[in-house]
């Protein structure tokens, strides 16, 4: 088969993965305005427009305002929205539009880097995205304690895990229109399901149990507790949830690009 | 060693050979050029040159390592003008070069000092703030070719570098191949362009239907393929005045409303026709007469 005849199965970057991953640093640093609004205002709209209107008519959930119980959820669905969005709309402009991949192709990168750099960079993203609304949610005093900024790291795996779905779906793309399957049928019904804006427990429980076969679910629970002053019941689990769905995403996202670049 | 072998080389897809036993050895030092009608093979035996297309039999060595294992240390040590644009739309003349030599892992200093001399030496140094959507075609071509020589490559690889250039942009970007010849680099070339092939090429490989059928020295090419000289005549009826005048040694080709006589012995034939009133054109034959004998007059797509 042309597509494992000359590459081991699994991805093998190597560090000139850092490269690619300042490349997109620097660009973003260009367009930091609109980036910013994307991947911050819309969260914070959606937090205070939530948390004050809403938050008036449902009073405490699980022993916190509903204020605080949004925060600690809408950091999560945001690493997701900006990770997702990096992983498709600007990679596949990189793969596809401008030829960038292409471009460091003809230097000792591997696509392998390349797509591991891609995957890397959506986790930042979505790690710079939930560090600024961590900052606000604590300006607006709804962050309990210190033990928040053990969310990050979980955001930053959590990213780097919607960051390389989005990549399989990448990989598939024949145009952008593409990728409002992969939103429709599992963004927004993750976005919906996993706790974000309801406890999951209100949910029938067939609805909970495909919940939680997803892993936004699970990244909110672990952020959750670390956000409102509590430690998590239990975290290996879920955990192990989300590297599960990283480790094979980024495989078959790496498979995948390298039979449709490299044939 | 030579900068490349490639040995037996094939590629399929869907199971039609593209890529079809091809061999060659490129010596260092050499300017090579690849020709061939679209679809011939050319870009795909390129692409498993540089490690970009999986190999389906034979073997490729590139400066002694084989390809695909070799491939980070192969392209740390070429420069790759690609067919299509590749420059990053987003980063201005000079953030491109620092960016692409960030990949090779260079920066600092001595790479801010080679970007500047390879900026200078392609004329693009007062644009180095511009944006590349900013650039002619010549100079996203020029400035294409001063990345690849970001890491002072030994080989350097040109996919048909100068289609859609105008005659100014090709030739000072001929000025700079020459050079790059000139200081001991090896060059592959592809290009549709024959007299940029005979003009700049030691030699040259006609490949098509993914077989070489022609390797050799321009000159030589012309030599041994075909007759020296071409007379062009014109008008519709002109088939039936050469079907009683042609020499026995002589062949002719219609293309369109024009007929191509070849032949060692042009004048007899010239004064005949001249006697029936027709004037036709002399010159010498040249590599596309010989690239339009070996590989048809037929159109590919």
């Amino acid at each position: 088969m042309p597509m494992s005849g000359d590459h081991p199965i699994l991805p093998r970057p190597s560090l000139r993965f850092v490269a690619v991953w300042r490349r997109n640093l620097l660009v973003w640093r260009k367009l930091l305005v609109p980036s910013m609004l994307g991947n911050f205002g819309e969260p914070i709209l959606y937090l205070l427009a939530f948390g004050y209107g809403f938050g008036r008519l449902v009073g405490d959930l699980d022993g916190m305002s509903y204020m605080v119980f949004i925060a600690s959820g809408i950091i999560c669905s945001s690493a997701m929205f900006t990770a997702s969005f990096e992983g498709m709309y600007s990679a596949y402009t990189r793969m596809a539009e401008q030829n960038t991949w292409l471009g460091m192709l003809a230097t000792p990168l591997t696509l392998d880097d390349i797509v591991f750099a891609e995957a890397i960079w959506a986790a930042s993203k979505g790690l710079i995205s939930a560090t600024t609304i961590l900052v606000v949610a604590s300006v607006l005093g709804l962050v309990s304690d210190a033990r928040a900024l053990l969310a990050l790291p979980v955001i930053f795996l959590a990213s780097f895990t919607f960051g390389a779905l989005a990549l399989v779906i990448t990989a598939l793309a024949r145009s952008y229109d593409f990728f409002l399957y992969y939103f429709t049928l599992a963004v927004t019904p993750m976005l919906l399901l996993s706790g974000v804006f309801f406890p999951l427990q209100e949910l029938p429980d067939w609805v909970q149990t495909l919940a939680l076969a997803l892993p936004l679910a699970h990244v909110v629970e672990i952020v959750r507790p670390l956000m409102t002053g509590s430690w998590p019941t239990s975290v290996w689990p879920h955990l192990a949830v989300i590297v599960g769905y990283g480790a094979a995403a980024i495989i078959l996202a790496t498979a995948l690009i390298r039979r449709r670049l490299l044939r | 060693m030579p900068a490349i072998r490639i040995q037996s080389l094939c590629k399929r897809y869907d199971g039609t050979a593209v890529v079809d036993g091809v061999n060659l050895e490129i010596p260092r030092g050499e300017f090579f050029g690849l020709l061939g009608p679209n679809g011939a093979g050319k870009t795909t035996t390129l692409r498993m040159l540089l490690g970009l297309t999986p190999i389906d039999g034979g073997q490729v060595d590139v400066l002694g390592l084989p390809m695909p294992e070799g491939e980070r240390e192969v392209r740390k040590r070429l420069g790759i003008v690609p067919q299509f644009d590749t420059l990053d739309p987003d980063f201005t003349v000079i953030e491109n070069m620092r960016t692409y030599a960030a990949y090779f892992g260079l920066s600092g200093p001595a790479v801010q000092t080679r970007i500047d001399r390879l900026l200078e030496q392609v004329n693009l140094n007062d644009k180095r703030g511009a944006r590349i959507d900013a650039l002619s075609g010549g100079m996203k071509r020029r400035l294409t070719l001063a990345r690849a020589l970001i890491n002072e490559p030994e080989v350097v690889v040109l996919d048909e570098p100068t289609t859609g250039l105008d005659p100014q942009a090709r030739h000072h970007l001929w000025r700079q191949l020459r050079q790059l010849r000139a200081s001991g680099v090896t060059l592959v070339l592809t290009t549709h362009y024959m007299e940029e092939a005979q003009e700049l090429c030691d030699r040259i490989a006609i490949i098509d239907h993914g077989r070489i059928i022609a390797c050799d020295a321009p000159s030589r090419l012309i030599a041994e393929h075909i007759e020296p000289w071409v007379l062009t005549v014109g008008g519709t009826d002109a088939g039936e005045v050469l079907e009683r005048e042609l020499g026995p040694k002589d062949r002719a080709h219609q293309v369109a409303d024009t007929w191509l006589v070849y032949t060692a012995d042009p004048d007899r034939l010239r004064e005949r026709l001249r006697a029936l009133g027709r004037e036709p054109t002399l010159r010498e034959a040249d590599l596309e007469d010989v690239f339009l004998k070996l590989t048809g007059h037929e159109l590919r797509d």
